[in-house]
């Protein structure tokens, strides 16, 4: 119980002063929103290729990616909040994955799992099918290098994609802050 | 059949047909003109009765295209090999996609990827690439990527 209130302690973003009968929070509601998000991004179900078969393994109950907020994978990208890009995209899928892109609801966020995902990979030089990167069709968040990458290489990714959303805005609002 | 009995068969049929050995199955080279009648008898006589086109590819060796037929019979369990060489700069041979049905798509990946004409194949046009893809055979040892080719 000790342990348990600890961590949540020195991970909550903001002060707790305790008072007698109950506390006082201090801390910035941008913070707090941002907090709640990273404990909790499901992913969507995709995957193109074998980085999908490790992706499985860090859904599945040894590495078991729910233990860090990425609680269940969704078959619908408008319950998804994070979208892995597990695998090489061909030129036929691009228009696919722009629209799954598109149909996510805010905040959404995309890691890019792989040497395929990144740049083509080992698909990069002569090649009629494939696209090079995944960035030149949907905005990237996190990439994570492998062939495919290890599940603690994903889970790595997950943590730094968590940090990532808790150390300040999402992508919308710094593009609002731009214009 | 074994490959010495159908040996003997595909020489009665046709005298012109050369063979190679060491594989498995029997490999019959032929001349692109000769493929649609043998492929007619392979397909009907009842001794050879091969049903089933389990295979159809083009290889393209720089000099020549050949395309390459894997046939089996249901009935006998017996395979056979044909081989044609076509030409690299008008590439053509008959259709047999109303022997074997399978074919049909088949020799449309086979045009598209190599550029191999099907002469009075029903439906010759592009079965996976997209649309305005004619003319550029990717398949084709030639061909180059136009975004990110290296030369070696």
């Amino acid at each position: 119980m000790d342990v348990k209130q600890q961590t949540a302690k020195s991970d909550f973003p903001g002060q707790i002063h305790e008072t007698p009968g109950g506390g006082i929070v201090l801390s910035k509601l941008d913070d707090v929103i941002n907090w709640a998000r990273s404990n909790s991004l499901w992913p969507l179900t995709f995957a193109t290729s074998c980085c999908g078969i490790e992706y499985m393994a860090v859904a599945g109950a040894k590495y078991d990616f729910s233990r860090f907020g990425f609680e269940v994978a969704r078959a619908t990208p408008r319950q998804a909040d994070v979208i892995i890009i597990a695998g090489t995209i061909v030129n036929k899928m691009a228009p696919v994955l722009k629209r799954l892109y598109d149909q996510m609801a805010d905040p959404k966020y995309v890691i890019a799992m792989g040497a395929c995902a990144i740049s083509g990979g080992p698909f990069f030089y002569n090649t009629y099918s494939v696209v090079k990167g995944a960035d030149h069709v949907i905005p990237v968040d996190v990439y994570v290098a492998g062939c495919p990458p290890r599940p603690e290489a994903l889970l790595h990714a997950l943590i730094k994609l968590q940090e990532k959303i808790k150390s300040g805005l999402t992508r919308e609002q710094i593009r609002k802050d731009k214009e | 059949m074994s490959n010495e009995e159908l040996k003997v068969k595909i020489t009665e049929l046709l005298p012109a047909a050369t063979f190679e050995e060491g594989g498995e199955w029997l490999t019959t080279n032929i001349e692109p003109k000769d493929w649609l009648p043998l492929a007619q008898q392979l397909r009907n006589d009842d001794s050879l009765y091969f049903d089933y086109l389990f295979c159809l590819t083009c290889i393209d060796w720089k000099t020549h295209l050949t395309m390459v037929y894997h046939l089996s019979s249901t009935k006998y369990r017996h395979n056979i090999v044909i081989k044609s060489k076509l030409d690299r700069s008008n590439p053509e041979i008959e259709t047999v996609s109303h022997i074997w049905r399978t074919a049909e798509f088949h020799e449309r990946e086979v045009y598209e990827m190599f550029g191999v004409n099907f002469l009075n194949h029903p439906d010759l046009r592009l079965l996976i690439l997209p649309d305005g893809w004619e003319g550029k055979n990717p398949l084709r040892k030639d061909f180059e990527d136009p975004i990110n080719m290296i030369k070696l």
